[in-house]
């Protein structure tokens, strides 16, 4: 990969290269500079900086999307979004998806932890638990509209266990809709915490296991006192930055109900007022109310871990 | 003691296979249920076996009628250029702000790494109305530059990664009067492969599994990807579940057969990218 690039940029700009090499440093260094920073820079102010100034533009007018005529309205939008229901009320529903982490973490945790000691099948049982986490998005929300639809896969899976009687409308129900989008979250992400802990778990040097062993430390003792220690500052950052992933949610429910039965999150609240509902202002302050929980979410992690260092 | 050592084990096992279960009852049954006719579909449960284990009618028709390869080959078109832009951008500004200290280059890394916060999918609504200016709606480039442009967490790797390279290196190659241009293609990037592997793997992922992006930038059917591909599915073939089940196999059995042959650097690539 590299190589290839390194050609290009031998093989292209040869004449360039050459003349280019024959400047001072002084000189050649201005030149880099400027040639190397143009374009990311330009992608940067383009597609992250102006977006954001216009959203919080665009937040305080009523505007449609595309008609000349944009009514200043100033904070009116921000009062809508707070004061009626059907765009507050969307919140409550992240809460089953912030829950859900939690289940995923500790999940994750208990397998990484059984992974990373001796096992028959090791490499098989990491690639399995893994796997999901690199499944296209639409997939998954397919695989998992037959799994929960009437007569699917977890209907089947419970009239074999004889539990017949439990089987109901998993996407039809307001009641449990949200438990079974979140138990889909659970099932796609698990194996993203899975890896990390894993990979964290396997950094610790074995001798310090050895040392415990001989202490007298049994396996519990080992979790408690070696593994969580050196996880714990990864469990803390996914716990917060959980709060902005359940906010966040959009493409499972998305795909799977398109936010019926009261599964809508505040992000498909979102892009349906901007392009269903062409409400571009109301929209945009939206998502500048959710970018502002982003930020304090940030600033709550970096208060709390930036002084322990990296 | 002893009795207690088999008991964990014991429960050891039986909840690794319980996990595996889980994560792979969902796959399978799709996998069951793409190689079943419409006539089997009615008389058999959702964990029954397919009869004819050699039944591809199914994949045959969503592969034609779903026009997968359309999707497949837009994919691939806005996979590599996104990925080779992405690291030829991330690798550049990275050399720059890593071994240069000039007029404005704190700042400048300093817009990087707050652009990290901004989470993309809240600036969608603002980026639209840029994105229809450009004239790029529609385009197969609309997805180019916002997977290239967007992609502040693999310039943060690069600027990791070429920070740990010794400075020495440079200097060196500089009393043999090698250019800086020679210095970053011969001496930088070649160090920065694992950088390189890490994104290529983790944007790679990313784009291929995108369905936010094509969804909303480029409805045109020409233009669709494998997610969105996938994604017109639900309409037409809304009860047809042997007929999307062979579309879910087709659009996964590629990330399958990727992850099977790169497993070692698919992990790697995860847990290096996420520990930034």
């Amino acid at each position: 990969m590299a190589s290839t690039v390194s050609n290009q940029q031998g093989g292209g700009g040869q004449k360039f290269a050459l003349s280019f090499a024959r400047l001072s440093y002084k000189a050649q260094r201005r030149v880099i500079i400027i040639a190397f920073s143009i374009i990311p820079l330009a992608f940067l102010i383009t597609f992250s900086y102006f977006p954001l100034y216009r959203m919080i533009y665009y937040s305080f007018f009523s505007w449609n999307g595309f008609s000349r005529n944009m009514q200043f309205i100033g904070l009116d939008n921000y009062v809508t979004i707070f004061t009626r229901p059907e765009y507050f009320g969307v919140f409550t529903v992240s809460l089953y998806y912030f829950v859900a982490t939690f289940i995923q973490m500790g999940l994750a945790l208990y397998f990484a932890t059984i992974l990373s000691f001796k096992v028959r099948g090791k490499n098989f049982f990491k690639g399995v638990l893994f796997f999901p986490f690199l499944l296209n998005g639409v997939a998954i929300g397919f695989i998992f509209m037959y799994f929960f639809r009437p007569d699917g896969t977890l209907d089947a899976l419970l009239q074999v266990l004889g539990l017949g009687e439990f089987t109901q409308l998993w996407l039809g129900n307001p009641d449990i809709i949200n438990v079974s989008l979140a138990a889909t979250s659970v099932w796609r992400y698990m194996g993203f915490n899975f890896i990390i802990f894993l990979g964290t778990i396997s950094s610790i040097p074995g001798d310090i296991y050895e040392a415990a062993d001989i202490d007298g430390a049994n396996r519990w003792h080992q979790f408690r006192y070696i593994i969580m220690p050196s996880i714990r500052r990864i469990i803390e950052l996914n716990v917060i930055l959980s709060i902005s992933g359940a906010i966040s949610v959009f493409e499972i429910p998305y795909i799977m109900t398109g936010g019926a039965n009261g599964s809508r999150t505040f992000v498909i609240q979102t892009v349906e007022t901007a392009f269903k509902f062409s409400k571009f202002g109301l929209a945009s302050a939206m998502a500048v109310v959710l970018l502002l929980i982003v930020i304090i979410v940030t600033l709550i992690q970096n208060k709390l871990f930036g002084e322990k260092g990296a | 003691m002893r009795l207690n050592y088999t008991v964990m084990s014991v429960f050891k096992y039986f909840t690794l296979i319980l996990g595996a279960f889980a994560a792979l009852l969902p796959l399978i049954v799709v996998l069951f249920t793409s190689l079943k006719s419409r006539a089997e579909m009615a008389r058999s449960t959702a964990l029954s076996p397919p009869e004819n284990w050699l039944n591809f009618a199914n994949y045959r028709k969503a592969f034609v009628d779903g026009n997968m390869l359309v999707g497949f080959m837009n994919t691939v078109i806005i996979l590599a250029i996104s990925i080779v832009g992405a690291i030829l951008i991330g690798t550049m500004i990275a050399y720059i702000l890593s071994r240069f200290e000039f007029f404005g280059s704190k700042a400048i890394m300093g817009l990087f790494l707050l652009a990290t916060l901004i989470p993309s999918v809240t600036t969608q609504v603002a980026t639209f109305q840029i994105i229809n200016d450009l004239g790029l709606f529609n385009t197969r480039a609309a997805a180019i530059v916002l997977f290239m442009g967007t992609d502040i967490i693999s310039v943060y790797i690069f600027i990791q990664f070429i920070s740990q390279i010794s400075q020495q290196l440079d200097e060196s190659a500089m009393l043999d009067g090698a250019s800086y241009l020679t210095i970053f293609a011969r001496i930088i990037l070649p160090l920065l492969k694992p950088a390189i592997a890490t994104v290529l793997i983790v944007k790679g992922v990313n784009i291929y599994n995108d369905f936010y992006i094509p969804f909303l930038y480029m409805p045109k059917t020409e233009l669709q990807v494998v997610s969105t591909a996938l994604f017109k599915f639900k309409g037409p073939y809304g009860t047809q579940w042997e007929i999307i089940s062979a579309g879910i196999m087709i659009a996964i059995l590629p990330t399958l057969i990727v992850f099977l042959s790169l497993q070692k650097y698919i992990y790697n690539g995860f847990t290096q990218g996420a520990v930034k």
